[in-house]
């Protein structure tokens, strides 16, 4: 018995050396790159530089912010309601909720624009109805709807499994005990369903903060998030070392914003990392 | 305790799939017009799907991203089950621990960081070798196996804590050596925690783009790729018909899935029904 | 205008038939292929011709029926993406298609490879005009591929004056309207012309100044584009943009409301030629590639579809080609030929000063104080929960542990 527990633990070897090589040595590159110079010599130079992006880093952690509030806003009634109907129903909903997700995000995206540009049918329609046209295009507004639209099949997907397995034994006992449709909510239902909320958070938050693609295509490349410029150092300025350190500051930012969440969290479970 | 939806809630699906849907819709519809407007339907015609047919560097980018979308899954599948098995067997919580953590680092950090990370390692190893050429399917492929590895692991995991670890130990018991308990016994049962991780994977590696976007090279183009260089482009609706089938693929796809499971499910509740009655 | 239309398609079929009939110059020079070989082909955007559509070749396919070599065509948006791609490694190409300064640039850090330039049996169509020009003077590296200036594009529907300065970029009544272009030289290129200074300037002032006007400017544009400026500008969702005068005319021919104009301040004049970089691994293939380019057929077409001033002489004085031959635009006489400069490579230093300059424009422009107040909003509330549920909490232990006290 010990013996085979023990060739079995040898079967995790190939696995863990690739993490290592794959997964730990690229991201001790990244912290390489951000402390050195283009000659290779050790420099605090770009670390230093890193104040200057102070605003655009606020700018796309806010935005993100934005984007994943209005998700879990919209996707909770959402989760609810389909968690609650017939079976066929639930599966309906599931594979329209699923469907847009496995579309590339590059062709979600670029199809949002052509809905939302001055030329773009909604300002036609608009202006067959003789009505003013909305500019939509290129703002901040336009960048956070792209982010709700591409991520909130995220934040639908795990508040629907954990409003799923909820028991309604619960609700119905409150109920009996005199507990009214609001207090149901905020004491039953909402603190249930955190761990839901708290993957849903990390999943539509994280890639919104990140992305470089939406705010290129919805805000022309005037709104710019941190993924742009990280983007852009490594695709046409060439400067890789500040790119490395802006990937570094973006990853330890993003790993603050998850322990924050997951202390947010964590009295009614663990982490609740949930794929 | 299942209830018919009421007119509102109706509604309010009815008005987040309009949000869903209306962009795809809007594409798909102008994948049909006979000019390049996006705006302004001038007639049906089908001639950019004719168009993109004829498109060789298109069907090349399909052939690719699926050569590189079930190579990976595969590799990622057979090793992540192998390191499931190896990560439940570990006694020392230190060491599980730390290889957890490792293993939610893909999956916690943004893609753009993934990506540039590995892009480095690549870029950094092929000036010590040499290679001039290194990016290209093979950094492409570690990078994608990368990225499905912590999916797989933890979709079987799960399945292996399920699983009563007296199962194999009895069937060694009786005989089997370890190798055949693991194939007759352990399998088995974890066998939909594998499943599930492979076509997650499956589905991943297909659809990424801002990974492959680092750590790609001009010899190996996949679909995502090939669809942003084309929305750089000057885009003609030749794109929305390749979204178009994109999207008329994933929907047929999904529906024989449900399908077949409505199916399953039926069969087994006959089965069941049967056995009631006997 | 239709007329006009009608001719040049008339022409397009001729042509067609003659092209697809006729062999390609010199074709001894194309044999002796490997079974397999392969090259790769680093171009811009939209920048050969590559359909088969109205009597045109498909260049690329031509080129693999003739030889026998797999063409894998590969495009970029812009010199700086170019080279940060070819200077980091990792992937190699054959053929590449620097303009001027570029070229410069990496022939003084070792990244172009010298060829028997003279040796291609085509090589003496090119104008002598274009021969030893600053950037290669004794014809190593290069074969100069197109020429262009930069001007003006604008939408006659919303533009009703007509503008003759890069100033009406800044003006505030097409804000939205404005799209600029998405690269560092040429960006900074027009407030330079504005304030009077040259393109190659070092000076650390005239640097700033220009970076300036460019984050000014910033609020009122509609984005910063590359090759997105055809769809943009076709589909008249914006009114101007600084581009290269050979798109304009690709533009022109789908939105007949486009015009075009240099500006009085004076504009850039590029030559984009075809280089083999240091990393390439099949030369001879390579050259039969430019050798190919160069045909007069080929060039035609390349010089049709794309637009461009060809420095071919067997294209410029083919009579098909006529039509564009006299586009003032394009080939301009003494009297129309605007103010113009080359740009040329700069020192390390000035480099760097321009691509931070360039980050901080692309940086510059959201006013952070709504965010401030929404960070401190958010963080009110939580800690609100904090207290509250704290409160709650010992609340609650206290009415539990009440009987026993």
């Amino acid at each position: 018995m010990n013996k085979t527990s023990l060739s079995k633990r040898f079967f995790a070897s190939p696995y863990m050396i690739w993490a290592a090589i794959f997964i730990i040595v690229p991201l001790i590159f990244v912290v390489y790159y951000s402390l050195t110079d283009a000659s290779g010599a050790f420099s605090l130079e770009y670390i230093k530089d890193i104040g200057r992006y102070r605003d655009i880093m606020l700018n796309s952690i806010w935005l993100g912010f934005i984007a994943t509030i209005i998700s879990l806003v919209i996707s909770y009634p959402l989760a609810y309601i389909m968690a609650r109907s017939t079976t066929n129903v639930q599966r309906t909903m599931m594979m329209l909720v699923m469907l847009p997700m496995w579309m590339n995000l590059l062709i979600r995206t670029y199809s949002l624009m052509i809905l939302l540009q001055d030329t773009g049918i909604i300002n036609t329609a608009l202006g067959f109805l003789h009505l003013p046209p909305l500019k939509m295009i290129n703002t901040d507004g336009a960048v956070v709807l792209g982010m709700v639209y591409n991520y909130i099949p995220y934040m639908i997907l795990p508040l629907y499994s954990i409003m799923a397995k909820l028991d309604h034994g619960l609700i119905e006992a409150a109920e009996d005990l005199g507990a009214n449709k609001l207090s149901v909510l905020s004491k039953i239902i909402l603190p249930l369903s955190l761990p839901g909320i708290a993957s849903g958070f990390t999943m539509v938050f994280v890639p919104s903060v990140s992305t470089f693609y939406i705010s290129k295509k919805l805000g022309g490349n005037t709104v710019s998030l941190i993924g742009d410029i990280i983007e852009m150092q490594f695709k046409s300025s060439n400067n890789y070392n500040l790119g490395a350190a802006l990937s570094l500051v973006l990853m330890v930012m993003i790993i603050i914003c998850m322990a924050v969440m997951n202390r947010f969290t964590s009295d009614e479970d663990d982490g609740g990392v949930l794929i | 305790m299942k209830t018919k939806m009421s007119p509102l809630s109706k509604l309010y699906v009815a008005l987040i799939m309009i949000f869903l849907y209306a962009p795809i819709v809007v594409m798909i519809f102008f994948s049909f017009n006979s000019s390049v407007s996006t705006s302004v339907f001038a007639g049906f015609s089908t001639r950019w799907y004719t168009s993109l047919l004829h498109d060789e560097g298109t069907m090349k980018a399909v052939a690719n991203t699926l050569i590189l979308a079930v190579s990976s899954s595969l590799i990622a599948t057979v090793m992540g089950t192998a390191a499931a098995v190896g990560i439940d067997a570990m006694k020392s919580k230190w060491v599980k621990r730390t290889t957890m953590s490792v293993t939610n680092i893909p999956m916690m950090n943004p893609e753009i960081v993934t990506g540039i990370s590995m892009m480095l390692l690549f870029v950094f190893a092929a000036k010590l070798i040499g290679v001039v050429d290194a990016l290209g399917f093979w950094t492409m492929l570690i990078a994608h196996v990368t990225f499905n590895l912590p999916y797989v692991i933890l979709s079987v995991l799960p399945k292996l804590r399920q699983m009563d670890p007296r199962l194999p130990e009895a069937a060694m018991d009786l005989g089997c050596t370890p190798v055949q308990a693991f194939f007759k016994v352990t399998l088995p049962s974890i066998m939909t925690g594998i499943t599930s991780g492979l076509m997650m994977s499956f589905t991943l590696s297909l659809d990424d783009f801002v990974i492959s976007y680092f750590t790609q090279g001009p010899s190996f183009e996949t679909l995502p790729i090939r669809i942003f260089s084309m929305t750089k482009k000057r885009v003609t609706p030749d794109m929305y018909a390749l979204s178009t089938l994109i999207f008329a693929t994933i929907l047929l796809l999904l529906v024989a899935l449900n399908l077949s499971q409505i199916h399953g499910e039926r069969k087994l509740k006959n089965k069941l029904d049967k056995e009631v009655q006997e | 205008m239709k007329k006009v239309i009608f001719a040049l398609v008339c022409s397009f079929i001729v042509c067609a038939c003659v092209l697809n009939c006729s062999a390609y110059e010199h074709e001894e020079y194309y044999k002796g292929a490997k079974k397999g070989e392969v090259l790769n082909v680093f171009n811009w955007g939209e920048y050969i011709s590559d359909s088969y559509e109205d009597g045109m070749l498909d260049v690329n396919k031509e080129f693999e029926k003739l030889t026998g070599i797999k063409v894998n065509y590969v495009t970029f948006e812009s010199n700086e993406d170019m080279y940060a791609k070819i200077k980091n490694g990792g992937a190699s190409y054959d053929i590449i298609v620097p303009s001027d300064y570029m070229i410069e640039r990496m022939i003084d850090e070792n990244l172009l490879q010298k060829f028997d330039v003279k040796s291609l049996p085509n090589y003496h169509y090119i104008d002598e005009k274009y021969r030893g020009m600053y950037f290669d003077e004794n014809d190593e590296y290069c074969v100069p591929y197109n020429v262009g200036m930069v001007g003006l594009i604008y939408n006659t529907k919303v533009v009703t004056e007509t503008p003759d300065s890069w100033k009406i970029m800044w003006d505030e009544k097409y804000a939205g309207k404005i799209l600029m272009i998405d690269n560092p030289r040429d960006a900074f290129a027009i407030p330079q012309k504005i304030l009077g200074y040259s393109f190659n300037s070092t000076d650390e002032k005239e640097l700033s100044d220009v970076a300036q006007m460019l984050i000014d400017q910033k609020p009122l544009l509609q984005g910063y584009v590359m090759d997105e400026v055809y769809n943009k500008m076709e589909s008249g969702e914006a009114a101007m943009v600084p581009y290269y005068v050979g798109d304009f005319i690709t533009m022109h021919d789908v939105n007949p409301d486009l015009a075009f104009v240099y500006p009085k301040e004076g504009v850039n004049i590029f030559v984009d030629a075809m280089c083999i970089p240091e990393c390439a691994q099949n030369v001879s293939a390579a050259m039969k590639y430019i050798n190919f380019m160069l045909d007069p057929e080929i060039g035609l077409c390349n010089a049709w579809y794309i637009g461009y001033a060809s420095p071919n002489t067997g294209v410029v004085n083919n009579p098909d080609y006529a039509d564009y031959a006299e586009n003032k635009l394009l080939y301009p006489d003494e009297d129309s030929m605007p103010d113009v400069e080359y740009f040329h490579n700069l020192p390390q230093e000035t480099l760097e000063r321009f691509a931070s300059l360039w980050n901080d424009i692309k940086v510059a422009g959201s006013s952070n104080t709504h965010i401030y107040v929404g960070f401190s909003v958010v963080g009110v509330c939580f800690a609100a929960y904090v207290v509250y549920s704290y409160i709650k909490k010992k609340k609650r232990e206290y009415w539990y542990d009440f009987p026993n006290t």
